[in-house]
């Protein structure tokens, strides 16, 4: 085990509402891993380990040096979590985007509370729910109380529901990035500003994107990808589809695009923009080359689900951060 | 949010504008709640911010409380930001550490309720506050004038700009869209009051203008591309072909001769088609420049090719050049006048004045070809069949004072038709009737001439004619246009029969006063006249800096005005000319090279083509000199990598969050 | 807070519609102008920011502008064919048409962001405007996003 000479660091990984693919991003070091198990231990993964929140619970405060939060905050536990491990830690790093923005989960804050329950629990194609029950979250039973966490109406990100030092962005974050930031804290290097976006390149996707962009960017069709004969060498944007590598910040090494896939924008922004989806709106319609009202309306009934599309990973984080009732 | 450096200290001023603003703004109330506000560290209200005193209590201020940022609430920026600009940097501020808040022609002179007014400046106010934290310091860029000066239109207000800009050594192109320079006035015979000739007083400034070696005269031609900036124009003028050569041809009239068509057989645009002319014309003896056009829609070559070509064989100048194709010029120029003139009203917008039914209703541009010895009919009024009317209705405000028309004075109707009254008198000795709604004759000699007329035994009926028929009722109506009008000084409708009505009509903006606005980028007022920067200050300026208007396509006006306002035009042309230099808002984009990917999502949507790709560092570059300012690329830079100078990004939105904030 | 709170909760009785409006320097900041010169009458609810060209209005500025607060958005930007800076104003008019339709998928009544074109020389358009849109946001009540912004609901 540990070479006793080398302090080791205390680590942990939590999800929230998460997919998992964080975690297994976390996984993806292969062999990396060793380097990792050599320099921390970890002390919680609940993916991994068998460790108990009680066990957190009874930890001492900050003596956890390095968590990583991944997944949104949008039920009682995933908050409860959130405060516990924020307290029990020194650096608590929001990992991946829904930590960072609220994520894909996010984009629950399109409906609310109410509506998901009632098509999950009543209305979906598979229920059959005629007493309409529904998940309660206090349950007498002759051992006691059973408990479930309470389902909120919004979704959050980590740093809406308490204080975060660091966001490592990406659905999930590439693996080399979080390597990076790992030696850095463990070989005590010089930290960023607390609050900082880090494992990012700085520049948007373009930057490192090597398809070909025309200087005379002139759309006057919107398609959606598969409506398209991509020639894998063109920008997709100068193809007339939506692409958010513009607007996102780099880091992932533009994985989407090398695999012939328009960027999603998991990165998040850049540092200067304050409501991703706003400024997309603002880079796609000005690009849209027509005049007459009718025919940018008609182009614009192209794009399937606009606020879904700019807002896909940061909704939660966007300036109106939900559906209004 | 950004890190300040220094300490910011602001200092607000709220004006009074004596009762202008402090009659319904709480001018002390404001003052105190801004001194609440964040980095406020002097508050005041004053009666006149923009007087002197105003002005010094700001630099005043900036030296005692170490100011380094000036909130001045008063009017409108577009009028007195320079103001106080020049008064920070009396007081050793930079001049954009400035914020202005309107509280005058956006708040106190819109809004009566008080509370609601009050509570309006307060956010404004605290807006302001909130920007002017993170506005920075900022250098005018300076850029030379180039001297040359442009002209459109050559009326008499073009010809006078021309002449003035000329004689004080500028090099002026003057450009006309007809094949002659001499406008309107070309067409008149006297002008009122002095009844002096038209023609004699403006033929030798056309000829000037021709010979005047600092102008070139472009007659046949149109303005048709215009970019660049004051003091820096670029400017495409089209030549149209005229098919004569105009550096040979010397208006002989061999052509014209020689003609295969021995008569006039088409309209003649000179005399609004009361005569007739030939495919060949020149427009008028004394155009100018005088050189003969082929109208290629009704030249039988251009219609046919079939012609033997006649009149090129008759020109042993050899100037008929059939072959001529528009040519295009580009000139650079530093300022710009337009007098593009006004557009006579079309009668037949108002059928039951019986224009273009009746023969002897006629037009007062046709009767002032007709008085004109040079006129169709050689300077007799006469009616359709040739003979000399009797009597004579003119009808004033033919497209004036009408909610159904145009609403506006057409201020030279009265006086024309007290002209045309004297004349058609003079010439034929009839019974003439002039029905009017007011008289106006304001101006040197006006009233006076209007005096001369009333002793000249000519009818005034004060009434706006309801309609001109001809149904006779009685026998002697028989065969006669009747003019029924109410008369209002006695109160009775009166039927006046009378053997030609005379409508003086209005004028209108030009139709293509909307393309030329387009391509100067310039406003219209609501009825289509070119908008002056300031109805009294500011009388021929325009909104765009270095374009200036003169004459009838400002407004209606006479010739002495038209003459006079050419004159203020040309002025405020030479004194930016002579400044020799103009100082340009710094209120370009730029780019943060860290910032930018090379998503080149801006390339393509700079109107000006001020930003350019750098290959090597793949990032896009704006060139400052060929930036507007429009701020399009900024807002559309998905990185945030575009910004702008005088409104960056942290700028507005703090402007917006101090609007809405509650800080106190 | 639950929606229907938010619903049910009584709008102040001092609330009045604040209105953040964009307006070009050359044709709607003059309009403005004018109508002050003009002392035409409208209701005190617009609070104007001065920018060179509609083609300079982010999108971000409208939503953060709700989210600090506004209860409606206007834009004002030369008419087509006039802009100061060539087309600036179309480019304006297409992130507007984008940006009501993601507004509209987050909830948000229509007539909360209207962008209208308005000549240096209608100052008279400008008042009526304005007049027009406060009526229909009185009528539609204060614009929740500032709420919902500031109030996580669990």
């Amino acid at each position: 085990m540990a070479n006793e000479s080398k302090p080791k660091i205390k680590m942990a990984v939590y999800w929230g509402a998460a997919c998992g693919g964080c975690c297994v991003s976390v996984l993806d070091v292969h062999e990396s891993l060793f380097a990792v198990i050599d320099a921390a231990d970890l002390v919680f993964w609940p993916i991994a380990l068998d460790t108990k929140y009680a066990d957190v619970e009874a930890m001492e405060d900050a003596s956890i040096d390095l968590c990583l939060f991944n997944g949104a905050v949008r039920n009682s536990e995933n908050e409860h979590m959130a405060h516990v491990l924020r307290k029990k830690s020194k650096i608590l790093v929001a990992y991946g985007s829904c930590a960072h923005m609220g994520g894909i989960p996010g984009l629950a804050n399109f409906s609310d509370r109410e509506s998901l329950m009632r098509r999950v629990y009543d209305e979906s194609e598979s229920t059959e729910n005629p007493d309409k029950i529904r998940p309660q979250h206090h349950y007498e039973v002759k051992e006691g109380t059973l408990e479930i966490p309470v389902f909120y109406n919004d979704v959050m990100s980590l740093g809406q529901i308490t204080d975060v030092d660091y966001y490592i962005p990406g659905c999930p974050p590439q693996t080399e990035r979080l390597v990076e930031v790992f030696m850095a804290i463990v070989t005590g290097q010089p930290l960023p500003p607390k609050g900082s976006v880090i494992g990012v390149s700085g520049l948007a996707q373009c930057d490192e994107c090597t398809r070909k962009k025309s200087d005379q960017r002139s759309v006057k069709q919107i398609f959606r990808p598969w409506e398209i004969e991509d020639d894998g060498e063109t920008c997709f944007m100068d193809q007339g589809v939506i692409c958010m590598g513009p607007a996102t910040i780099g880091g992932c090494g533009v994985r989407c695009v090398k695999g012939n896939a328009p960027c999603r924008g998991c990165y998040g922004p850049m540092p200067e923009v304050r409501d991703m989806g706003a400024k997309l709106i603002s880079t796609i319609g000005t690009m849209i080359d027509l005049e007459k009202e009718e025919e940018i309306e008609k182009v614009i009934e192209q794009i399937e689900d606009p606020a879904g599309t700019f807002y896909r990973f940061s909704l939660p984080a966007a300036k109106i951060r939900r559906k209004l009732s | 949010m950004s890190h300040h450096k220094e300490e910011i200290r602001i200092g607000v001023y709220i004006c009074h504008c004596g009762h202008n603003i402090a009659g319904t703004v709480d001018v002390t109330g404001i003052a105190e709640y801004a001194s609440r506000l964040p980095n406020v560290v002097i508050s005041k209200d004053y009666k006149y911010m923009c007087s002197d005193p105003g002005q010094v209590l700001i630099g005043q201020d900036i030296a005692e409380h170490k100011l380094n940022r000036i909130v001045v609430s008063s009017c409108s920026p577009l009028l007195h930001e320079k103001t106080f600009r020049d008064a920070l940097v009396k007081g050793g501020l930079n001049p954009f550490f400035l914020q202005m808040v309107n509280i005058r022609e956006n708040v106190s002179w819109v809004h009566t309720d008080t509370d609601d007014a009050n509570l309006k400046a307060r956010d404004l106010v605290r807006a302001a506050v909130h920007r002017v934290a993170y506005q920075k310091e900022l250098t005018k860029k300076k850029v030379p004038v180039n001297p040359d000066v442009l002209i459109v239109g050559g009326g008499i207000a073009g010809i006078s700009a021309a002449l003035t800009m000329a004689d004080a050594g500028k090099k002026v192109f003057l450009v006309e869209k007809e094949p002659t320079i001499g406008g309107h006035m070309a067409l008149f015979d006297k002008t009122f009051p002095t009844l002096d000739c038209a023609a004699c007083i403006l033929t030798p400034k056309m000829s000037s203008v021709k010979k005047h070696p600092n102008i070139t005269l472009w007659s046949y031609s149109e303005v048709s591309e215009v970019s660049g900036f004051v003091g820096n124009y670029k400017v495409k003028v089209t030549r149209k072909p005229r098919y004569v050569i105009e550096e040979l041809c010397v208006g002989c009239y061999a052509c014209v001769d020689e003609c295969i068509f021995k008569e006039g057989k088409f309209p003649d645009e000179f005399n609004l088609g009361m005569s007739k002319r030939k495919p060949v014309y020149l427009p008028f003896p004394q155009a100018t420049p005088l050189v003969a056009v082929i109208d290629d829609k009704t030249c039988i070559h251009f219609k046919t090719g079939k012609c033997q070509q006649s009149c090129a064989k008759a020109c042993d100048r050899n100037a008929i050049d059939f072959n001529q194709q528009p040519e295009v010029k580009e000139i650079e120029v530093g300022t710009v006048i337009l007098t593009t003139g006004f557009k006579a009203f079309d009668a037949r917008r108002l059928p039951y004045y019986g224009y273009g039914k009746f023969p002897n209703v006629f037009t007062s541009l046709e009767v002032e070809r007709m008085v004109n010895a040079s006129g169709p009919t050689e300077g007799h009024v006469v009616l359709k069949d040739g003979s000399k009317p009797k009597s004579v209705g003119i009808v004033h405000c033919v497209g004036s004072r009408d909610e159904k028309t145009n609403k506006w004075c057409s201020r030279v109707c009265c006086m024309y038709s007290l002209k045309l009254a004297h004349l058609i008198k003079e010439h034929t000795g009839a019974e003439v009737y002039n029905f009017y709604i007011d008289m106006r004759t304001p101006g040197k000699g006006y009233e006076e001439f209007y005096d001369k007329l009333l002793r000249e035994d000519v009818h005034f009926i004060r009434g706006r004619v309801a309609e001109v028929s001809d149904w006779a009722t009685t026998s002697d109506e028989e065969g006669k246009l009747i003019m029924r009008v109410e008369d209002t000084m006695v109160g009775m409708v009166r039927r006046i029969p009378v053997d030609m009505v005379v409508l003086s009509v209005g004028l209108e903006p030009r139709d293509d006063a909307q393309d030329i606005r387009k391509l100067f980028n310039i406003s219209c007022s609501t009825e289509g006249f070119f908008l002056e920067k300031h109805p009294k200050l500011a009388p021929v300026d325009t909104f765009t800096d270095g374009v200036f208007i003169a004459g009838a396509a400002q407004g209606p006006r006479d010739i002495p005005d038209s003459v006079a306002q050419a004159g203020a035009a040309a002025a405020q042309a030479l004194a930016l000319i002579d400044s020799g230099h103009v100082e340009l808002e710094p209120n370009t984009a730029y780019i943060t090279d860290t910032l930018c990917s090379g998503c080149k999502s801006c390339l393509n949507i700079c109107p000006y083509k001020a930003i350019a790709f750098d290959d090597e560092k793949r990032k896009s570059v704006i060139n400052e000199a060929l930036c507007k300012g429009c701020g399009t690329c900024v807002a559309s830079c998905p990185s945030g990598a575009i910004r702008q100078n005088l409104f960056e990004d942290e700028e507005i939105f703090s402007e917006i969050r101090g609007l809405f904030v509650e800080s106190i | 807070m639950s929606d229907n709170q938010i619903n049910k909760q009584a709008i102040p009785a001092n609330w009045k519609p604040r209105i953040a409006a964009f307006f070009c320097n050359w044709c709607t900041y003059t309009a403005s102008d004018l109508a002050g010169v003009s002392r035409l009458k409208y209701p005190a609810t617009i609070r104007v920011i001065r920018i060179m060209c509609s083609g300079r209005l982010d999108p971000q500025f409208v939503t953060d502008a709700f989210a600090e607060g506004a209860d409606a958005v206007l834009i004002g930007g030369c008419h087509p064919g006039d802009c100061h800076y060539a087309n600036g104003n179309y480019k304006c008019l297409r992130r507007v048409h984008l940006l009501k339709k993601v507004l509209k998928q987050m909830g948000l009544e229509e007539e909360r962001l209207r962008l209208e074109w308005i000549s240096a020389s209608e100052g008279k358009r400008l008042a009526e405007v304005v007049s027009e849109m406060s009526e229909a946001i009185l009528k539609l009540g204060p614009c929740k996003v500032k709420q919902v912004v500031e109030h996580y609901e669990k």
